[in-house]
């Protein structure tokens, strides 16, 4: 946090990540929430890419906006019915949701604020490079990913037959 | 000798059940049953070529060079050996016994077998519903009463002991939809089970303390010198004996271990003969089929008490007090039975006392039996008697099988005056009647002058009793004879035809039997069967006055029966009315049933039982019902939070999560 | 203090899967939750393991998983959708039985 230039940064990214969630989860609109996620999720890429982990907010950017947000659209698309775009909030869930929502956030920024120090500067790091982030994922043993990899790999495939076979015209 | 044969005396009944069990249903009736007989038949030679090379080949296998008849183990397979000592093994024993239950065994069951094709149908020459499963019963039973008459050791025999239960058992309740036939089979079972416990128990005992099951050991240890009969070696047999003999054996309630052991395995004859007190089952058993009476509940599975005891004579011997048991018990169940004999109406339950009488005279005979006295006279007295009472039992009970099959009751006040009728069925039913009256020529009259004899060596006062008893068989015999064929006959109904004589598959073995009946008491059983293998002639020592006594007896008690009851007249009522007590008490077989009813019901069932059900159902069944009620209950309360709306439940979690966070929080500052 | 954007992003998502009704919705709200605990992870990682990867790789294997999971609720919801025509949540207890 040294530079005025990261500063401003952080200030839009974390307004961003706030106003957009917020809107997300408050608009009537169900396609509306689905582009607000997006935009939160590219806020939450920028965040990666703060922290130096390129790779990281690379397939952020990949997987969730490019992959998932087009399934959430494909889906709104699919479900949706003319006339019905929009749901009706009982006032009486919304203050409880709200209740639930503030409580948590009391909680644990009370635990972020009393054990935390929010303005640690950020140490120096030799940026995890492609390879090294490879030869971890495919090398076993210590420091090793192989065997997680290998078990995400069947469960992604676990996963495609399995929707395969759910949505499946009967 | 070869083991062939005696296999085979085994493996064709036993394959003959298993055909006609498995494959009977499919056969025509006439085939199963022709197909019973020839496997009975061939049986019946091969145990005839068995017993007559056992006795007449003279083979050094057989007969010693003393003259002595051998015991001779054909084969002992070991079946399952468990620890080196316990080892129970299935072999083929011939020795005198044996050989002569072979034949008294295959003899009869032909006989019946072939009855049966006659009996098991009704009048117009159809057969009865479950043909097959009856011959299929029959072969049963009849490879587990061999097995069991050739068992080379006490467990062996225990388990076709048990076999010829189950058969028995099935065969009584052969009409299952008759209520009191299966109540007939439930009561035969549990009673002889019961028994069964005791021998059990007698088994373990000796077992433990000889360590051996095999007859062969057990029995040559009594007396010195009888090893070589029993094909054992001499330190063999002296280890047994010093085993009985030693004081470290422990007494228990005053009885040394052999008379306990002793005494428990003849409880299980008890219950197989059917003696006092446990003789409630056989008047019972009459309800299956007649031959079935015939073949088990007279001829042979009823005498395996008899066998048993006589099996391990021996060992009896080395504990006298054991005898006495068995003769006391022998001479009340036989007097008891005598009497009540003379006051039944169903002719199969006067047959059915006089079995248990005659058995109980085995018994008697058995027990009075002493080397002392004519080389152990009563011990080949009973086995003779065994032999003949099997022959004209069988006989009888045919008879009678004949008469409720052409009268359709079994009540002789349906009877009356069939001698015209039915001349054959007459004829044989006498021939029977004087066979167990003992009247000269006829078999039963020698088998019982050996029992008297062997009595009078050993009391007067037994001798005596059995003597009365002797007179009182003679004197219910011929009540029923004169009941049955004389009496003026019954018109008979129009539109009925008379009752008439039955076809030859049921005449011939009336035949047979009675003509055995007349001769058999000419075999000189002595040079057969004795104790100890030596040969003993008893026509040498033919004592005249108690052949004259007995014969004098019979006679009298014929006479008083014929005066009683050959015509119809008040002599009865007035005999009743001068004893009301004693023949109310008789035909109402001394209340043992009921005393049976009262002891199990009022006694076990009331004051045991039911506080025991009690307890059960409401404390330990209460204790499991409450469990489930406090879980019902919980489920019942807790069931609303199971909605189906997935937000409720999120609601849940986050409480939780929330509590749980707060909490951490609170407990970590 | 990435966190605290983060916290806020997760709040959100609790409200909005305690209050939507539409089920995808729900599912939005839990792609917002499951975001905010990423950035944890990846947080927490560089600013006191700088020299570890453990952070950044859970996020990794989660982010991978999240796709799956998300592929499948979204197969059901339109399984759903099609036997039931409707994707409200409070409509949709028959399963309780």
């Amino acid at each position: 946090m040294e530079s005025v230039g990261s500063i401003i940064l952080y200030i839009v990214v974390a307004l961003a990540m706030v106003v957009f969630s917020v809107l997300a989860v408050t608009t009537r609109k169900i396609l509306r929430a689905a582009t607000y996620l997006l935009f939160t999720l590219f806020a939450a890429a920028c965040v990666y890419f703060m922290l130096d982990y390129e790779f990281l907010g690379a397939v952020q950017i990949a997987v969730y906006a490019g992959g998932i947000v087009v399934l959430f659209v494909f889906s709104i698309l699919l479900t949706s019915r003319p006339g019905h775009n929009s749901e009706r909030l009982s006032s009486k869930s919304r203050v409880l949701g709200s209740v639930a929502a503030l409580a948590m956030l009391l909680i644990s920024g009370y635990a972020l604020l009393s054990r935390c120090a929010l303005y640690a500067a950020k140490p120096a790091l030799e940026t995890p490079t492609m390879q090294q982030v490879g030869q971890s994922m495919m090398s076993t043993g210590h420091g090793g990913y192989l065997l997680p990899f290998e078990a995400v790999s069947v469960l992604l495939l676990a996963c495609i037959i399995g929707g395969v076979v759910i949505a499946r015209k009967r | 000798m070869d083991a062939t044969l005696p296999i085979l005396i085994l493996a064709i009944p036993l394959g003959m059940f298993l055909v006609l069990g498995l494959a009977g249903y499919k056969m025509s009736h006439k085939m199963a049953g022709v197909l019973g007989c020839l496997g009975m038949g061939t049986t019946l030679v091969l145990a005839y070529t068995t017993a007559f090379t056992y006795f007449f080949s003279g083979s050094p296998e057989f007969v010693s060079a003393a003259g002595e008849r051998l015991q001779a183990v054909i084969f002992n397979h070991t079946w399952l050996a468990f620890t080196d000592k316990l080892v129970i093994r299935l072999g083929f024993l011939l020795d005198p016994i044996s050989a002569m239950m072979l034949v008294v065994i295959t003899t009869i069951s032909f006989m019946v077998h072939l009855y049966s094709m006659g009996y098991m149908r009704d009048h117009h020459g159809v057969f009865e519903r479950g043909f097959q499963r009856f011959y299929a019963f029959l072969s049963l039973f009849s490879f587990s009463m061999l097995g069991l008459v050739v068992a080379t050791n006490i467990f062996q025999m225990y388990i076709f002991w048990e076999l010829v239960g189950a058969s028995s058992y099935l065969l009584i309740g052969f009409y299952y939809v008759k209520p009191s036939a299966v109540s007939a089979s439930k009561k035969a079972f549990i009673v002889t089970r019961f028994a069964d416990l005791g021998f059990l128990i007698g088994i373990l005992i000796l077992s433990y303390y000889t360590g051996t099951f095999n007859f062969t050991e057990l029995t040559s240890a009594p007396v010195e010198g009888l090893a070589d009969v029993f094909s054992v070696s001499e330190t063999t047999a002296q280890s047994v004996r010093s085993i009985f003999e030693s004081s470290a054996t422990p007494v228990f309630l005053g009885g040394s271990v052999l008379t306990w052991a002793l005494v428990l395995i003849f409880m299980g004859g008890m219950g197989k003969s059917a003696m006092l007190p446990l003789h409630i089952w056989l008047p019972d058993a009459m309800e299956g089929p007649t031959p079935v009476s015939a073949l088990i509940h007279a001829a042979t599975m009823v005498v395996a008490g008899v066998y048993l005891v006589a099996r391990l004579f021996p060992l009896y011997l080395m504990e006298v007090s054991a005898l006495e048991f068995v003769t006391w018990v022998g001479a009340l169940t036989a007097l008891y039975a005598a009497i009540v004999a003379c006051t039944q109406i169903d002719i199969k339950r006067v047959l059915a006392f006089s079995t248990i009488s005659q058995i109980a005279f085995m018994m008697v005979s058995l027990g009075v039996a002493r080397p002392e006295f004519h080389h152990g006279l009563g011990y080949m007295a009973s086995m003779f008697h065994l032999f003949t009472h099997a022959m004209f039992k069988a006989l009888l009970f045919l008879g009678a099988g004949a008469l409720i099959h052409a009268i359709g009751s079994n009540d002789y006040t349906a009877m009356h005056g069939l001698r015209k009728y039915m001349p054959v069925t007459h004829w044989t039913f006498l021939i029977g009647c004087l066979a167990i009256a003992g009247i000269i020529p006829f078999s039963g009259f020698f088998s019982k002058d050996e029992i008297l004899s062997s009595c009078l060596g050993n009391s007067t006062f037994i001798y005596i009793w059995m003597s009365l008893v002797a007179g009182l068989t003679a004197f219910y015999m011929f009540r029923l004879y004169y009941l049955i064929f004389w009496w003026k006959e019954h018109k008979i109904p129009e539109g009925h035809h008379a009752p008439h004589d039955q076809p030859w598959t049921m005449s011939l073995p009336l035949v047979i039997l009675a003509a055995i009946s007349l001769v058999a008491g000419f075999i000189p059983f002595g040079k057969f069967v004795t104790w100890n293998g030596h040969p003993y002639d008893f026509m040498a020592h033919f004592d005249w006055s108690v052949a004259a006594v007995s014969l004098c007896v019979a006679i009298v008690a014929i006479v008083l029966a014929t005066a009683m009851y050959r015509k119809e007249n008040d002599l009865p009522a007035k005999f009743r009315a001068a004893l009301p007590r004693l023949w109310t008490w008789a035909h109402h077989r001394f209340y043992w049933d009921e005393l049976y009813l009262f002891i199990t019901h009022k006694i076990i069932f009331d004051r045991i039982c039911r506080p025991i059900a009690w307890f059960d159902r409401h404390i330990i069944d209460g204790t499991m019902d409450a469990f489930a009620t406090i879980t019902h209950a919980a489920s019942r309360a807790i069931r609303p939070l199971q909605s189906g709306q997935v937000q409720l439940y999120v609601w849940w979690y986050l409480l939780g999560a929330l509590a749980l966070g707060g909490i951490t929080m609170l407990c970590l500052l | 203090m990435l966190l605290v954007p983060a916290m806020i992003m997760f709040c959100c998502g609790v409200y909005g899967f305690i209050t939507r009704r539409n089920m995808i919705a729900i599912l939005i709200s839990l792609e917002l939750m499951l975001n905010a605990v990423d950035i944890n992870f990846a947080v927490f990682n560089r600013y006191l393991w700088p020299q570890a990867m453990e952070g950044m790789f859970f996020t990794l294997f989660a982010i991978a998983i999240a796709a799956a999971e998300t592929a499948l609720a979204i197969a059901i919801i339109i399984n759903l959708y099609r036997s039931a025509n409707n994707i409200d949540v409070h409509d949709l207890n028959k399963l309780k039985h």
